[in-house]
Order: structure tokens, then sequence, then C-alpha cells
């Protein structure tokens, strides 16, 4: 009983990080419906710009506190991974907005490419550790619980409200949804739908870049590769939560990172990520709309 | 009007400068930290960080000119020529075409033919070798797997994200029943297609309800999955170390290309032992393979088969009210193209001679997916100038020796081969969105071919 909590723990924290690359996924799908390829080196980036913002921190404040640096690294890595996204956007996406379905994902494959070459050839092929930077530990019983997991999952949490709380309430998040809904008809009523969909851009890469940084503190190194094995299961869960839907986004990363700890835990490590996959070709397979999406109306 | 027009060249100029410093800008803050400062380990393992300004000013200053360029001159010089264009009404269908562009595939195979002799004459026997291999089977290899790939996606439109499991399914067939039962490339080079065919109805079976992107993330999936069994299933693939020694082709089972057996080819015709003529051999089946694949494509477009998977790529729900079965229709598109990534996969385990799981990750299946849109979908000459050019191209890079003269010695072209491939995508992508050759060649048509060409309608609605 007490491993399954400490590995529902695990997964939990796992999933926390994979929740908040699916939004990413999930409101770029449903802005513009498009698989925004290069989002899973978007997280990679941003775990890279916290690193180096960690280096010339320590560098130069050598006794700054860990909460402030670690502030620090947030917002550096949100504003790099957000300026980077929007670029692309702008580069990559909005020349070919009305042109045939298959042009921007081939495009957004290609920046995938370019992104993690880039990272590659600029900062070194190898992994790069950092010091751990949060390291107590809490005991509850036999179970151990870090206190970058409780963080992890906090942030996420604070984050989600905040979303939810844009999305939902503000003038920009209902910008959002019409284009969302019909983007003719929110342009021809005065919403700026370019400036609409940039900003979604942007914001998804923030989130991204938040699990970036989540992701080099819990696991300690980053490497130029490590964005699209986590990419592809964001968005595995961002259709399992059934795309276009922010809540289900963050269901599906949990679940996925559950799925994950719990078959390590069990069954077979070597494996996990074929169970994942293949819970995503299940999901698809019987239920297209995933967990909390809307079903899909075929307009002739 | 002369004023009027000094007036709009002096505006766009403004503009130029303006957005040339906005994108030096951007660059600035883009690049500052991952090219402005550069991370490395130290002797004692510890990570520690540099400044690379000179560096960082060199992007920032390509990126502030490039967009000057780019407004100041090269827009209004586009602008201009589709304005000229528009005046005079000449649509590019009704252009006389010149005697290389109607001739053009006859032409390229005879030029196909005789390339390893060619490349021996010019380049002697040892030199050839880079040629013939490097450039010729590896170019074909791409060729072969982007036409079969087209009949999924250029032809039926649907999207299929992980080709490469039936290129590895191929691959290891010929790999493992090759080593463990001792068959020959003949037997086993159909056999392979039949497999791979076998695994697409599999695969394609249970994702068929799905549509567009879904299918396509689904089989992303099934091709990771794939070579996750490969990796982990080491009792028979040996994971990750591969399986190496796999038997060479031999000439149809009359002569061997093994150096010590008896029926050497080389010996039997008084050759020189060189591997050149084996590589040659394997030149002329790829060659052969491609066109099997080619011929295939145009025969089937031309069958009713043919003509239900493009119906079905232009729409689906009308495909389905006029009685057609979309399941079959699919099924017949997904184990089509996957039979001959079988082919394509058994070709490449007896011309490497060891198969591993690297070989079959999924950057495979994008750069093969590339060169299919690249090519202008549905369009195989297109495809294959598209083979050549991105696949030449990046071995081209391998090549670059002199650079080394430029950018000092510790420069090394081949990391950014796939720096380049990437960007070469975008650039592509954004400049002819179409494809290489873009417009779609209408299998039917009335008695008189009107002058609307694929370019000007949009999918779904030609």
């Amino acid at each position: 009983m007490e491993y399954f909590i400490q590995q529902l723990a695990n997964g939990l924290t796992l999933g926390s990080i994979y929740g908040l690359v699916a939004i990413g996924y999930t409101m770029v799908y449903g802005i513009i419906g498009m698989i925004n390829f290069a989002h899973g080196d978007i997280f990679m980036l941003g775990g890279f710009a916290a690193l180096i913002a960690f280096l010339i921190l320590t560098t130069f404040f050598a006794g700054i506190p860990v909460a402030l640096a670690l502030l620090l690294m947030l917002v550096i890595a949100m504003l790099m991974t957000g300026l980077w996204n929007w670029t692309i956007e702008r580069i990559a996406y909005r020349p070919l907005r009305g042109s045939f379905r298959l042009a921007p994902l081939i495009t957004a494959i290609g920046m995938s490419i370019v992104l993690s070459n880039f990272i590659q050839v600029t900062q070194g092929p190898r992994n790069k550790p950092i010091p751990p930077l949060v390291t107590d530990v809490y005991h509850i019983g036999n179970i151990t619980i870090s206190l970058k997991q409780i963080l992890i999952v906090v942030i996420t949490s604070i984050l989600l409200f905040a979303f939810w709380y844009i999305v939902n309430k503000t003038p920009l998040g209902r910008a959002q949804r019409a284009t969302e809904q019909d983007r003719k008809m929110a342009a021809l009523l005065g919403v700026d739908v370019d400036r609409t969909i940039s900003i979604t851009f942007v914001m998804g890469a923030a989130l991204a870049a938040v699990a970036g940084t989540m992701y080099l503190m819990y696991y300690g190194v980053a490497g130029f590769n490590d964005g699209f094995i986590p990419g592809v299961k964001a968005f595995t869960a961002a259709v399992l939560g059934g795309i276009g839907s922010l809540p289900g986004a963050v269901l599906g990363g949990l679940l996925i990172g559950l799925i994950e700890s719990l078959w390590s835990a069990y069954f077979s490590i070597a494996y996990k990520d074929v169970a994942t996959f293949a819970i995503l070709a299940i999901v698809l397979i019987f239920k297209p709309t995933g967990i909390l999406g809307r079903p899909e109306v075929e307009k002739v | 009007m002369a004023n009027v027009s000094v007036n709009v060249q002096e505006d766009v100029m403004a503009k130029a400068v303006k957005e040339g410093a906005i994108a030096g800008i951007i660059a600035f803050l883009m690049f500052l930290v991952f090219v402005g400062i550069e991370t490395y380990q130290d002797i004692n393992n510890q990570l520690v960080w540099r400044t690379r300004w000179g560096l960082l000013a060199v992007f920032v200053i390509v990126a502030a000119v490039g967009r000057f360029i780019t407004v100041g001159f090269i827009k209004p010089h586009l602008d201009k020529r589709k304005l000229a264009k528009a005046k005079t009404g000449v649509l590019e269908i009704s252009e006389e075409k010149s005697f290389f562009h109607k001739h053009f595939l006859k032409i390229a195979l005879v030029f196909l033919l005789c390339y390893p002799f060619l490349a021996m004459m010019i380049f002697g026997r040892q030199g050839s070798l880079k040629y013939v291999d490097n450039f010729g089977i590896q170019i074909l290899i791409y060729v072969m797997l982007a036409w079969g790939l087209n009949i999924v996606v250029g032809l039926a439109g649907l999207l299929d994200l992980g080709y490469v499991a039936f290129y590895a399914v191929g691959a290891y067939s010929y790999a493992l029943l090759s080593s463990y039962f001792g068959f020959s490339f003949w037997l086993l080079l159909p056999m392979a297609g039949i497999l791979a065919a076998l695994w697409g109805v599999i695969l394609g079976f249970p994702v068929l309800r799905l549509r567009g992107d879904y299918l396509a993330i689904v089989t992303l999936a099934f091709g990771e999955i794939i070579r996750l069994v490969l990796i982990n299933w080491t009792d028979v693939t040996r994971g990750t170390f591969g399986v190496s020694g796999i038997a060479k082709a031999s000439f149809f089972g009359i002569w061997s290309f093994d150096v010590g057996a008896a029926n050497n080819f080389n010996k039997a015709w008084g050759l020189p032992s060189s591997s050149v003529y084996y590589k040659m051999f394997l030149f002329y089946i790829i060659l052969a393979l491609c066109m099997l694949t080619a011929y295939v494509t145009i025969r089937l477009r031309r069958m009713p088969i043919g003509r239900a998977w493009e119906a079905l790529r232009e729409d689906e729900i009308a495909c389905r009210s006029l009685g057609i079965n979309t399941v079959t229709t699919k099924l017949t598109a997904f184990a089509t193209g996957a039979m001959f990534g079988g082919f394509a996969g058994s070709f490449f385990a007896a011309r490497q001679g060891f198969v591993s799981p690297e070989s079959f990750v999924f950057l495979e299946s994008a750069v093969i997916l590339a060169i299919v849109v690249l090519g202008g979908m549905g369009s195989l000459t297109g495809i294959a100038i598209a083979a050549v050019v991105m696949v030449g191209g990046t071995e081209l890079l391998r090549e670059m020796e002199f650079l080394k003269h430029i950018f000092g010695p510790d420069f090394t072209p081949e990391l950014y081969r796939m720096l380049l491939f990437g960007l070469a995508m975008v650039i592509v992508m954004l400049f002819k969105p179409r494809g290489f050759v873009g417009t779609r060649e209408p299998t039917a048509f009335l008695k008189t071919r009107k002058a609307v060409s694929g370019s000007f309608t949009k999918e779904g609605h030609g």
C-alpha cells in the first residue's frame, strides 16, 4: 500500500509536468486546428533557458536564496520561450494559415528539427547536469515525498487556476474562445484574430517553459533531445483528455503520469512508453473525442 | 506622377529600415541566452559558462540585414512581378514547354541507367564508390520510401507519421529470417513486402475510424511502439546492438558477392576484386524497385481502386455517399504503401549488412513525409526531385571539406546537416506550399483540358 502511494505521488508529479505541456498543445489545436509539433522542443528550450539562467545567477549572486533563484529562472524561461514561440508562429505558421492542412504541420515538424539541432549546435550534444536545487524530503510513515514534488504540484495548480481564470473570465479569454469557435465571425465582430492567436502561442510557450524548468529541477539534467518524448506524451495527454479542453489536458496529463509510474513500478520499466502509446491508440479508437472532449460535428 | 513613385520608394525604404531594426532587436533577445552564452563542462565535470558576443553579433546582423533586404527589395520585386503576370493574363499551364521539360522523364531514366558507369569513368573504381553508394543508392532508397508513402498520403490523403515502422518491419524481417533460417534475399524480398503489408492492415484496421490529425498521431504512436519493441525484445532482435552480419544479396543465386565464395561475381567475370561492383548491382536493384513502385502507382491511379483513393482524399463524405467502401479503400492504401516500405526495408538491410533500431526513429518518418509534401503530394516527378534536393543536399554537406579551411579544423559540417534540413523544410513550405511540382494532375478529364489547374482550387473544393 505504501509503495502504491509512493508511486502515486511520483505519478502525480510527472503528470503535472505533462499536463502543463499538454495545455499548450490543446490551446493551439483548439484555436487553429494544428498540431504544434515544435511544442515539445519549446519545452526543451524552456529547460535550457532555466539552466543558463541558473548558471548566471549562481555566478553573480553566489548566496542567492533558492526560492528567488527559482522564481527568476521561471521568469527568464517564460520570457525566452514566449518570444521564441511568438517568432516561430509569425515566421512559420502565420503565412500558411490559409494554405492546405498539411502545410503548417510540415513547417512545425521542420521547426521541431531546427530547434533541437540549434540547441545541439550551440550548446553541445552532451546532457547538462546541474546540482540539485531543492533537496528537502519529508517522511510520512514509509512514504518519502520531496519538497520539489510538492513544489511542482503546487505551481501547476496555481498556474492552472490562473489560466482557467484568463480563459473564462477576461476579455482576452473571450477573444480566444470566439476565435476558436469561428475565426471569420470573430474577426467581423472586431476581435483581432492574429493578435489573439499570437498571444495563445505565447501563453502555451510560457506554460511549457514552466514545465521545462520543473523537469530540469526534478531530474537535474537538460539535453537537446529531451523535447521529443515528453512532447509526444503531452500530446497524448491532450488527446486523452479531449483536445481543445483545458481541464481535459490536465486530467490527461495526470493520467499519463500515473499510468507511466504505476506501469514502471508493477510491470516493466522498459515498456512504459509502449504502455503510454498503446493507451493513446486504444482511447482514440474507442473514444476519439477523449474523456472531456466535445463530439466533433461533421460539416459538409 | 514621378513624384508619387519616389515617395513610394522612400516609404518602402523607411519601412525596410524599421522592420530590419525590429528584427535585429528580436534576434538579439532570442539568441542572447542560447547563442550569447555557451555552457560546457570543465575538467571537474562542473557546468560553467562563457560568453560568445561575436557569434551573437553575427546572428543579429544576419537577421536585421536579411529582414531589411526582404522588405526593401525582394518583396516589392515579387509584388511587381505578380502584378505584371496578372496583367498579361498568361497562365502557366498554357505556356509552351521546352524540349527538356517535355522529355524530362526519358532523359532522367537514361541518365540513371548510365549513372554508375559514368561515375566509374569519371572518378575511377574506388572514387566512384562514394557517388554510387552515398548518393545514388541513398537517394533512391528515399525516392522509393517517399513514393510508397505517397500512395498513403498523396493519393489516399491519410496522414501517416509512422511510415518508418513498415520500413523497420521489412528490414528486420530480412535481417532476422536470413540470419536465423538462412533464406536468400530474393526469397525474402517479396516476403518482407508481404509481412509489411500485413502489418499495414493490422495497424490500419483499428485506426480507420479516425481522420486527419488523430490518424497522424496514432500512426506516430504505432511507429514508436514498433521501435520500442525492437529495442526491448532483446532475445530476438538483440536490442540496441542490432543485427549484424546480414547476408548480402546474390546475383539471382547464380553468382555471389561474398569474397570467399567459389562462385564470386568478380572472379567469374575476371574483374578486379572491389566492392564497387556489388554497389553497382545494388544500385540497379533499388532502381528497379523504384521503377516498380512508380509503375504500380501510375497503373493503380488508372484503376477503380486508385480513383477511389483520390476521391477519398478529396471528400470522404461524398465518397461514402457514392457507395465506395471506405474501409477497404483505406486498408488497401495502407497495405500497398506499407508493402513498398517493406521492400525498401529489406533492401536497406541487405545493403547495410547491419540493422539497429537507431535507423528507424521518428525523424526518418518526418524526413520521408517532408519529401512527399515538398515534392508536391501525388506528383512522382516532384517527389523524386525533392528527394534528390533534400537527401542529396544533406549528403553533400558531408563532402564540404573545404569549409574546414574557412571556419577552422574544429568545424564539422555534419553537425549542421539536420539543422539545415529543418530550415529547408520550413523555407520551401513557405515559398511553395504546394511543393516543387504543385499542380495536381487530374486522372480523369473531359474532352478538352480547361485551363484551371489544381493550384487555383482549395483542397476539398476542387
